[in-house]
C-alpha cells in the first residue's frame, strides 16, 4: 500500500462507522474520492468461540453457534447439529428434518431481508430498510411462537429440534407466505429497478468466477458470478433432494455477471425460492417425533468430521475432532463471511469511496462470524 | 409590514436626522426579530413534518409523545440540543470551527428577508431581490468549508470538499434556469415578479405556464435546488453511510443544530424562490381577481404562499425518503452533462420567445385569440 506517500490520505473507516455492518475496521488509502487500497482489520468481536467449544460439552456449544451469524442463527444451529450428528451417526426423524428445513429457510428469508434493508440504507435509501424490518417481524413472531426467542433461537438441537411447533404455526406461516410475494414485488419496484440504484451498482466490483474460486467466495456472492453451486443441491442434506426449487445465478442483467447489482439481486431471488421451499415443506409435514432419542451425555466416538451447510451468507463449515470424551477436542469454524471479506482488497482498488460502501453491502458480511 | 415602515418613515421626514436613524433602526430590528421568529418556528415545524412524513412513508408512526400528535417534539429536541455538552475538538481550528455554524445560519436566515410573503407583507423590497438571494446562499458553501476544515477530521474534510463542489456546480443550472424565467417580468424584485403573474384566474399567468422553456426551467431549477440544499438523492456532502456525517461530523449540540436549521431554512428559501418565480407567489388561485377586505386578502395571500412552499417541501421530503443516493461523480455528471446544457438551452429558448412574442405567455396568446 502506498500509505506513506504524501499524495494519499489514510483514513480509518470503522470500527465505528455507520456502514461497516458491525465492528469492521477498514484502513482506506485514498486520493480524494478514489481509493488506492483497502485493508480490513478484524478481530474487534473476537470471543474465542473455537476455544470455548473445547471447554464445553457438545450440546452446551449449540447456543454459541447462535452468536456466529446472529441474523441466521437457525442455519448456524443446523450446521453444528448436523456436524455432531454425523459424528454420532444418528438418524433424525423425518418430522424433525422437515421442521429444520422450514426454520432454516424462514431464517434465510429474514437474514436476506436484513441484508436487503441494510444494503439499501448504505445506498442512501432508508425506507426499504424499514420495509425489510417490517416483513422480518412476521418471521420473528413465528420463531417466537416456536421457541420463545426472536434472535438467538437455539432451536435446532443435536438430534432434532428443541420442541414441536405450536398450534397455529402452520396457518400463520401460510399467511406470511401468501403475503410475502407482493412485498418482494414492492421491493423491486422501490429499489431493485430504481434507475439510481442500478447506476450505482451495475458494473461495480465485478467478481469473476476465477476470483470467486481463488478467494473461496461462497453463497449468493458466488452464485452472482454465474456459478450454480448451492450445497442444498450439490450435496443435499436433510430433505433438500425431495424439494423443488431453483438456484438463481447472476446473469448480468444490468451490467456484467458478478457485479454488485447481481449480488444484491441474488438475495431477492433466493427469498422467493425459500418461500417456495417453506410452502412445500408445510405440505410435506407429517406426524412424528421432533427429535431423535439421544442420551443426555454425548460421548461421540473418536474421529473427525467436516460438515458444511448452505447458510444465507455462504458455506458454513464445522471441522470437529472428537477424542471420545464429552467435549470436542477441536472445533474449527469455516465462516463464509471471512472468505467473502477477503476479496475486498482486490475489489476495492481504484473504486470510489461510495463504491466501497456498495461493495461491503453487496458482499453482505457479518462480523461476529468473521471474528468468532 | 413594509407599508407600515414606509408610513412611519414618511411621517419622520420632518424629524431630525438622528431621530430618523433611531426609529428606522428600531423598526428594522423589530421586523428582523419577527422574521427570525417565523423562520425558527417554521424550522421547528419542518423538522416535525419531516419526521412525520418519513414515518408515514416508512409504515411507522413517527413522533407521538410530546404534545398532541407529538407536535411539540421539535421543542423537546431544541431543548435537548441546547443542553448538550458543547464539544470543540482539541485539534480543531477553533475560530473557524466556532464561526462556521453562525455563518451558515445567518446566510440561510438572511435569505428570508427579501421574500414577498404577500402583497403588503415583506421586510425589504430589494430591487436586486433574486440576485441577493443567490449571493447570500452561496455564502453557505464557504461556511461549510470553514467548518469542515476547522473540524480537523478527515470525514469532515471529505464532506466539505463534496459540499463545495456540489453547491458551486449546481448554482450554474440554478441561475441559468432562474434567468430563463426572470427575463419575462424583467425584474429582480420579488414583489414585481409576483405582481407580473397576476390575472389568468390566478394560475394561468404563472411563469411556469408562460412558455415551454419556463416549464422545463422549473424542473431544472427544482432538481438543482434539491442538490443545492443537500437532500437525498443528492445528500452526498453528509452521506451518513459513506462519510459518517460529512462536514458536521464533529459538531454537537447547538452548533450542530445551526447546521440542521440552516438546511431546513435553505429548503424553505429554494422553495420560496420556486414559488415566487414560477408558481405565482402569493397569487390566490381562482379568486385572485375578486374583491375582498384587505386584511382577508393579505391573510389568504400569506396562506397561499406558505401552502405552495410547503407542497414543494413535502415533495422534497417524499423524494428523500424514496430514492437512493447518487455517487459523487454521477452527481457532477448530472449537473454538467445534463442540467447545465438544458438550462442553457432554456435560457436561449426563453430569450427567443420573449424577443419574438414581446414576452407574451401562452395564456396571453390563447386569450388574445379568443377575444378576436
Amino acid at each position: 500500500m502506498a500509505g506513506t506517500d504524501e499524495k494519499f490520505m489514510q483514513i480509518s473507516m470503522g470500527p465505528q462507522h455507520p456502514s461497516t455492518h458491525g465492528v469492521l475496521r477498514l484502513l482506506v488509502t485514498t486520493d480524494g474520492e478514489v481509493l488506492s487500497g483497502v485493508k480490513p482489520y478484524i478481530g474487534y468481536l473476537h470471543r474465542g468461540l473455537e476455544k470455548i467449544a473445547e471447554r464445553l460439552t457438545y450440546p452446551q456449544f449449540t447456543p454459541f453457534t447462535d452468536r456466529l451469524d446472529y441474523l441466521a442463527a437457525m442455519n448456524c444451529n443446523l450446521a453444528y447439529a448436523m456436524t455432531v450428528e454425523k459424528l454420532l451417526n444418528v438418524e433424525i426423524p423425518r418430522r424433525a428434518q422437515i421442521l429444520r428445513v422450514i426454520m432454516a429457510e424462514l431464517n434465510r428469508i429474514s437474514s436476506h431481508l436484513i441484508s436487503f434493508g441494510s444494503f439499501s440504507a448504505d445506498m442512501g435509501a432508508f425506507t426499504p430498510f424499514l420495509f425489510g424490518i417490517r416483513e422480518r417481524e412476521f418471521i420473528n413472531d413465528l420463531f417466537e411462537m416456536t421457541c420463545g426467542a426472536r434472535l438467538t433461537y437455539n432451536y435446532i438441537r443435536i438430534g432434532g429440534v428443541s420442541q414441536d411447533i405450536p398450534e397455529g404455526f402452520i396457518d400463520k406461516t401460510r399467511e406470511f407466505l401468501d403475503y410475502f410475494p407482493a412485498k418482494i414485488k414492492e421491493y423491486n419496484e422501490l429499489l431493485s429497478f430504481n434507475a439510481i440504484f442500478i447506476k450505482r451498482l451495475a458494473n461495480i466490483a465485478v467478481i469473476s468466477p476465477e476470483d470467486a474460486f481463488d478467494y473461496g467466495v461462497t453463497g449468493p456472492n458466488l452464485r452472482a458470478s454465474g456459478i450454480k453451486w448451492d450445497l442444498r443441491r450439490a450435496e443435499p442434506y436433510l430433505i433438500y433432494n425431495e424439494l423443488d426449487f431453483d438456484i438463481p445465478v447472476g446473469k448480468g442483467e444490468m451490467g456484467k455477471v458478478g457485479d454488485s447489482w447481481d449480488r444484491y439481486m441474488m438475495r431477492i431471488y433466493e427469498m422467493e425460492q425459500s418461500a417456495n421451499i417453506v410452502r412445500q415443506c408445510l405440505d410435506m409435514l407429517e406426524a412424528g417425533d421432533y427429535t431423535a432419542k439421544i442420551s443426555k451425555v454425548l460421548k461421540p466416538p473418536a474421529g473427525e468430521v467436516y460438515v458444511r451447510a448452505e447458510n444465507p451468507r455462504g458455506e458454513l463449515g464445522f471441522y470437529l475432532i472428537s477424542d471420545g470424551s464429552a467435549k470436542p477436542y477441536r472445533l474449527k469454524i469455516r465462516a463464509p463471511s471471512f472468505a467473502n471479506l477477503s476479496i475486498i482488497t482486490k475489489l476495492a482498488r481504484g473504486v470510489m469511496m461510495a463504491d466501497l460502501i456498495a461493495i461491503i453491502g453487496s458482499l453482505d458480511i457479518i462480523l461476529p462470524e468473521i471474528d468468532r | 409590514m413594509i407599508s407600515l415602515i414606509e408610513h412611519m418613515t414618511a411621517g419622520l421626514s420632518n424629524a431630525g436626522p438622528f431621530m430618523r436613524i433611531v426609529v428606522t433602526t428600531i423598526i428594522m430590528l423589530v421586523s428582523g426579530v419577527i422574521v427570525l421568529a417565523v423562520a425558527l418556528l417554521y424550522e421547528g415545524v419542518a423538522t416535525y413534518a419531516e419526521r412525520k412524513v418519513a414515518g408515514d412513508i416508512q409504515a411507522r408512526i413517527g413522533p407521538n409523545r410530546v404534545g398532541p400528535y407529538g407536535f411539540l417534539q421539535f421543542i423537546a429536541d431544541g431543548v435537548k440540543l441546547l443542553l448538550k455538552e458543547d464539544i470543540i475538538p482539541f485539534y480543531a481550528d477553533k475560530w473557524l470551527f466556532i464561526a462556521a455554524p453562525y455563518i451558515v445560519f445567518t446566510a440561510s436566515f438572511a435569505a428570508f428577508v427579501p421574500l414577498s410573503y404577500s402583497d403588503h407583507v415583506y421586510v425589504a423590497n430589494l430591487n436586486v431581490g433574486i440576485l441577493y438571494m443567490i449571493a447570500i446562499s452561496s455564502v453557505v458553501s464557504m461556511a461549510v468549508l470553514m467548518g469542515a476544515w476547522g473540524s480537523n477530521n478527515k470525514w469532515s474534510l471529505f464532506g466539505g470538499m463534496r459540499a463545495v463542489a456540489q453547491i458551486v456546480s449546481y448554482e450554474i443550472p440554478i441561475i441559468l434556469s432562474l434567468l430563463a424565467a426572470l427575463i419575462i417580468p424583467a425584474s429582480l424584485t420579488m414583489k414585481d415578479i409576483i405582481v407580473y403573474q397576476s390575472g389568468g384566474f390566478g394560475i394561468f399567468r404563472w411563469l411556469i405556464f408562460n412558455n415551454p422553456f419556463t416549464l422545463l426551467a422549473f424542473f431544472v431549477y427544482y432538481i438543482a435546488a434539491i442538490a443545492e440544499v443537500n437532500r437525498t438523492p443528492f445528500d452526498i456532502p453528509e452521506a451518513e453511510s459513506e462519510i459518517v456525517a460529512g462536514y458536521h461530523t464533529e459538531y454537537t449540540g447547538m452548533r450542530f443544530a445551526f447546521f440542521f436549521m440552516a438546511e431546513y431554512g435553505d429548503m424553505f428559501v429554494v422553495s420560496a424562490i420556486a414559488v415566487t418565480l414560477f408558481l405565482g407567489g402569493w397569487q390566490i388561485p381562482f379568486i385572485g381577481a375578486l374583491s375582498m377586505p384587505l386584511w382577508l386578502r393579505e391573510v389568504l395571500e400569506v396562506a397561499v404562499f406558505f401552502t405552495k412552499i410547503f407542497l414543494l417541501i413535502y415533495l422534497m421530503m417524499w423524494i428523500r425518503w424514496t430514492l437512493p443516493r447518487l455517487r459523487v461523480d454521477q452527481l457532477m455528471e448530472l449537473c454538467w452533462k445534463y442540467l447545465t446544457p438544458i438550462a442553457f438551452f432554456n435560457l436561449i429558448g426563453a430569450s427567443v420567445w420573449v424577443l419574438l412574442l414581446n414576452g407574451k405567455g401562452v395564456y396571453d396568446i390563447i386569450a388574445g385569440l379568443l377575444i378576436h
